[in-house]
């Protein structure tokens, strides 16, 4: 500890979504100061001149318009994950179908990966049952953090998160899968900021989510290999 | 000027720029046809709209059960007095999150209050509640020490003529004490017009139910930063007048 406090080469800050709390946690990197948050507060953070050395997103969309604004170096896709429906373990919510009832529901503010995931799969849904289960919308929190938490404490009958978030809780919370056809691909992209003051160790930082500890503590926390590998 | 005045300026002038210079940036950074222009927005309106009507439900709340509380603080000594006057104010110190926590604890869907049928959440209910939390310490202070300033024979005079305590605390102390509560007023309206970690916790966001001001600048700020910009300069304008009112009130009072 006093080591990494002393050498600050040794330091990595790094900008994360929220949903990558436990398994970054559980990477270890050392010397690593983790900032989580809805990945669009982060973005925004990076376009008024915060200068993490890693930026870690719930989409690829935030890194990619980053890097074609040049202020990331460009990214790639680390992980993905799954979209689920959760409830509390002896909720009465036990289906997507059931959302159309008398139930009160959270997700992610539109502008936060999460929630842009959840409306799309919303999309996909007939208007009629769509324009229902908005109407049980109780609250649009700002990152996926929030939606968990008011699921767990039972605010709401059910909530939109990733799978990785219910396994996290640790049986509290119970995922329920979405239909595969509506299944969004969540994938989440990874970059170097530019000007980061340590770019090398945030490389590696890199490096080892792609194949090392960082990939193991993504496997171990239930998120999936990067689509198409 | 000796070294020591030198010394004493440098030190407010480092503190006035340090203060000042975020509340001027924020009118710099966009000009004010953008930040008006930011303003026509129905979300920005229901949040603005959200934020006068619970802030001002939670000061009544506060006047009507804080000023007699205040009352009977400032006026009777009794064992465990400190103890309370201690308790009442500890909320003013209670980072927001803590108090997010601990009214979910006690009257959130399974907090301690919930098997009785009390519980908020996720309701404009909760926003009140959560901003009265908060507020309630700032006012419930000022009021004590405004009534304990009172002039003591004035209030002897007030019973000698046959003015029972209700009487008197309504046409005497209160008269008399009015800039002082006056002044915890406003300060107990800035802290509820600014409340926000508590408020996401425990009333959550939602546009017109639960969405005030503050969190509904968080949720522009990373989709449109002038919006949240806008949004930020009219609480700055709103609490720039409510501390301006709270020393003309003191002025008056003099």
């Amino acid at each position: 500890m006093l080591a990494g406090c002393g050498g600050r080469s040794e330091q990595l800050t790094v900008s994360a979504a929220a949903s990558l709390k436990s398994a970054f946690t559980a990477y270890g990197f050392e010397g690593m100061r983790a900032s989580f948050a809805g990945s669009d507060e982060l973005a925004a953070q990076i376009r008024q001149g915060v200068r993490p050395d890693v930026f870690a997103a719930a989409n690829t969309k935030l890194p990619d318009e980053l890097y074609a604004a040049g202020l990331v170096e460009k990214p790639v896709v680390f992980a993905a994950n799954e979209l689920v429906l959760a409830v509390p373990a002896d909720g009465r919510v036990t289906s997507l179908s059931d959302l159309t009832g008398d139930v009160t529901i959270a997700m992610g503010a539109e502008s936060v990966p999460v929630g842009a995931y959840t409306r799309k799969v919303l999309d996909g849904l007939p208007a009629d049952e769509r324009a229902a289960i908005l109407a049980n919308v109780r609250s649009n929190e700002p990152d996926v953090a929030g939606v968990v938490g008011k699921v767990a404490q039972g605010a709401v009958d059910a909530g939109f998160v990733y799978r990785t978030d219910v396994r996290a809780t640790g049986g509290e919370l119970r995922a329920i899968e979405l239909p595969p056809e509506l299944e969004p691909e969540v994938a989440y992209g990874v970059a170097v900021v530019k000007g980061a003051e340590h770019p090398e160790r945030a490389r590696e930082f890199i490096d080892g989510l792609l194949s090392g500890a960082g990939r193991a503590a993504l496997d171990r926390a239930g998120f999936l290999p990067p689509p198409g590998t | 000027m000796s070294w020591f005045t030198a010394l004493l300026v440098a030190a407010l002038a480092l503190a006035l720029a340090f203060l000042v210079l975020p509340v001027v940036a924020i009118f710099v950074d966009a000009g004010p046809g953008e930040l008006l222009a930011s303003l026509d927005d129905p979300g920005a309106l229901d949040a603005l709209w959200l934020s006068l009507q619970t802030s001002l439900t939670a000061l009544a709340l506060i006047v009507v059960v804080g000023t007699p509380a205040a009352w009977l603080l400032a006026t009777r000594s009794f064992r465990g007095r400190e103890l309370i006057v201690t308790l009442i104010e500890l909320p003013l110190v209670l980072p927001p999150a803590v108090a997010g926590i601990g009214l979910l604890a006690a009257v959130g869907p399974r907090g301690l209050l919930a098997p009785y049928g009390v519980s908020f959440t996720l309701s404009t209910a909760a926003v009140v509640v959560a901003l009265t939390f908060v507020a309630a310490p700032f006012y419930l202070r000022q009021a004590q020490a405004a009534f304990a300033a009172v002039d003591p024979t004035w209030l002897a005079a007030s019973r000698t003529l046959g003015a029972g305590e209700a009487r008197t605390l309504a046409r005497v102390a209160i008269p008399a004490a009015l800039p002082g509560l006056t002044a915890g007023l406003a300060l107990a309206w800035g802290r509820a017009l600014g409340e926000f970690g508590a408020t996401l916790m425990f009333a959550g966001s939602f546009q017109g139910i639960t969405q005030t001001v503050p969190l509904a600048i968080y949720e522009r700020f990373s989709t449109d930063f002038t919006g949240a910009l806008g949004l930020s300069a009219v609480l700055v304008c709103v609490s720039a007048a409510l501390l301006l009112a709270v020393k003309l009130g003191f002025r008056a009072a003099r």
